[in-house]
């Protein structure tokens, strides 16, 4: 890379490389514990290369949480789903706000984005009662529908779809007699996939993470989320620090794939929201 | 509603109505487009939050029904402002804050520099290191850490106190900075130390990212001019970098300040949902949590919930002033 690197230089490089370590040092005893007894996690030190306990502490983990299969295939769903219904709602919105002129136009989108102002823990007691009075306590409902079209959705499809799309092609298509739901699916969606690719896979990743949202609208352990389903273990007397960590590396898992995969995409996705927003 | 209508129109009619919808259809479409998010916001959203405004106002005891609300004026204010644990709380989100959020920048700045400046082949890797702690769940990342931190078999004591006990010539050279002795994180003294760790162990990235980004924007005929003027590596750093960053500084911050008084999963999982020995990692949105979900007080919850609110709107505010200047 470089022919000479000076002595200060050398100093930053280890310090990045150290810094690196730590960040990734969680991760990496998280899987090493998933592969320990309990007694093997508590013991001085503690163990840092891989065991041979990974099936029993999941066989803990599923002794605890009986119904952890069924957490997890429920997190799935709502992610699945909540994605789905953002990618269509958020780019609906965003191709009106880019493409079209309508009344009100400015200030209805400034609404939109002074939305994202409100912290979430506003909401949480009176959706909390809300869902309760509407019969959604325990219901994928409750977590789907609140969530199934966020303000940054619409920003992404609305910037991505003004600069991706020329307006003349709209224009063209409209003149040739093209209905606008047909212009939105024949012409708008086929270009945007890059857009629904960013966008599906941030909101993927935060409805997967979501804690505050399950915690106040799920009491039935057959209906927790993932992390719900984790954090129940910590209320059971003696950890099972084993089980904790085999848990914990089958909710970070499919992130750290997704990470992998598009890591890119993600990190240019998720600031580019929060820079230009 | 109207727009919903006019769009079942056509099939009807195709023919004349046709024409209808091709001629309007394009005043009418973009409210259609944009009404998901009006239907889903006014009900999940506002009302909501209305609610919560009109329920801070009142006492009520849930298990009477909702017809069972008495109207208690500010009482529910007073009574959150005078309550030691909810000052305790802002007490313990303001350190937190502070402990978890200057490392972060202070940090991330120079990390961001060196980066960008040193790196080509490695870059994205290292950019990538850093951030995904950023989209892994908090949760579990917390638990994970909760082991990492227990006292006796911990990794983290495991390391200080090796380095703490690290003797050259009989002497513990690094006694002054590192334990020699394993350190009990849940003790009321350490506790907001180890959540604000584990907060800015998981933005630090975050923040490197948000800086990384700005300084792609300075034009590089600025570096060009400093070396000109024999500025070396530090005082380009200096003299150039730091005010190009200011702007960016200003929005990392916001958004620090806004995440940070709001913190909630992290405290909740490493305290077990307590607040720890002596509320020490009780944040106030937990306070929040526990008054309603706990108490059952969803009065005080709510007001709580908006005089957190009205803070977290006075520091943005106060930011802008300090740091925003005239570039936002």
């Amino acid at each position: 890379m470089k022919i000479s690197i000076k002595k200060d230089q050398l100093v930053a490089y280890v310090i990045v490389a150290l810094g690196g370590v730590i960040m990734l040092a969680p991760f990496y005893f998280m899987f090493v514990f998933s592969s320990h007894s309990n007694s093997g996690i508590l013991s001085i030190p503690p163990p840092i290369l891989f065991g041979d306990f990974l099936v029993e502490n999941f066989n803990t983990l599923i002794d605890f949480l009986p119904y952890f299969w069924h957490n997890i295939s429920l997190s799935l769903f709502v992610a699945v789903v909540v994605t789905i219904l953002n990618l269509l709602f958020c780019s609906l919105a965003g191709y009106a706000f880019a493409m079209f002129d309508f009344k009100g136009k400015n200030f209805l989108f400034v609404g939109i984005m002074a939305t994202m102002l409100l912290p979430p823990f506003l909401g949480m007691i009176p959706t909390a009662m809300i869902m309760s009075q509407i019969g959604w306590m325990n219901d994928p409902k409750a977590l789907i529908i609140p969530a199934a079209c966020g303000a940054m959705g619409i920003f992404m499809m609305r910037q991505f779809i003004a600069s991706a799309i020329p307006k003349e092609l709209v224009e063209a298509a409209r003149m040739d007699g093209c209905k606008e739901f047909k212009i939105y699916y024949r012409i708008i969606v086929p270009l945007i996939t890059p857009a629904f690719g960013t966008l599906g896979l941030i909101t993927f990743i935060g409805t997967w993470n979501n804690f505050m949202g399950p915690l106040v609208v799920m009491n039935d352990m057959k209906m927790f989320t993932v992390p719900l389903a984790l954090r129940a273990l910590q209320g059971t007397g003696q950890v099972p620090w084993g089980a904790v960590a085999v848990g914990a590396a089958i909710a970070v898992l499919p992130l750290i794939f997704l990470f992998m995969m598009a890591s890119r995409r993600l990190i240019d996705g998720l600031t580019a929201g929060a820079v230009k927003g | 509603m109207n727009s919903i209508t006019s769009q079942s129109v056509p099939h009807k009619a195709p023919a004349k109505k046709g024409n209808f919808w091709l001629r309007k259809g394009n005043k009418i479409a973009p409210y259609f487009f944009i009404s998901p998010f009006f239907i889903i916001f006014g009900v999940f959203g506002l009302f909501p939050l209305l609610f919560s405004l009109y329920l801070s106002f009142h006492y009520w005891e849930p298990a009477a029904g909702l017809a069972a609300m008495e109207w208690v004026g500010l009482e529910n204010y007073i009574f959150a402002f005078q309550d030691d644990w909810f000052q305790k709380s802002i007490y313990n989100t303001g350190v937190i804050a502070l402990k978890s959020g200057i490392p972060q920048h202070a940090l991330a700045i120079p990390l961001a520099f060196f980066i960008h400046t040193s790196f080509t082949r490695w870059r994205n890797t290292v950019i990538g290191v850093y951030f995904i702690p950023y989209i892994t769940s908090t949760v579990a990342i917390s638990l994970v850490f909760t082991t990492l931190f227990s006292r006796d078999f911990g990794m983290v004591n495991q390391v200080l106190t090796s380095l703490g006990n690290f003797t050259i010539a009989d002497m513990k050279v690094l006694s002054w900075i590192f334990p020699v002795e394993n350190i009990d994180w849940t003790r009321p003294e350490y506790t907001k130390d180890m959540i604000s760790f584990v907060v800015f162990w998981r933005y630090v990235g975050w923040n490197t990212v948000l800086y990384l980004s700005a300084l792609q924007t300075i034009p590089r005929d600025l570096y060009e001019a400093a070396i000109i003027d024999g500025a070396n590596r530090y005082q380009q750093f200096r003299y150039v970098t730091l005010p190009m960053l200011k702007p960016m500084a200003f929005f990392a911050v916001t958004l620090t300040i806004i995440g940070n008084l709001q913190l909630f999963e992290e405290p909740f999982i490493i305290t077990g949902g307590t607040g720890g020995i002596d509320q020490a990692g009780k944040t106030a949105a937990m306070h929040m949590y526990i008054t309603a979900f706990v108490e059952s007080d969803f009065g005080t919850a709510s007001a709580i919930s908006w005089i957190l609110f009205m803070i977290i709107a006075g520091l943005t505010w106060l930011n802008h002033k300090v740091l925003g200047g005239s570039n936002h």
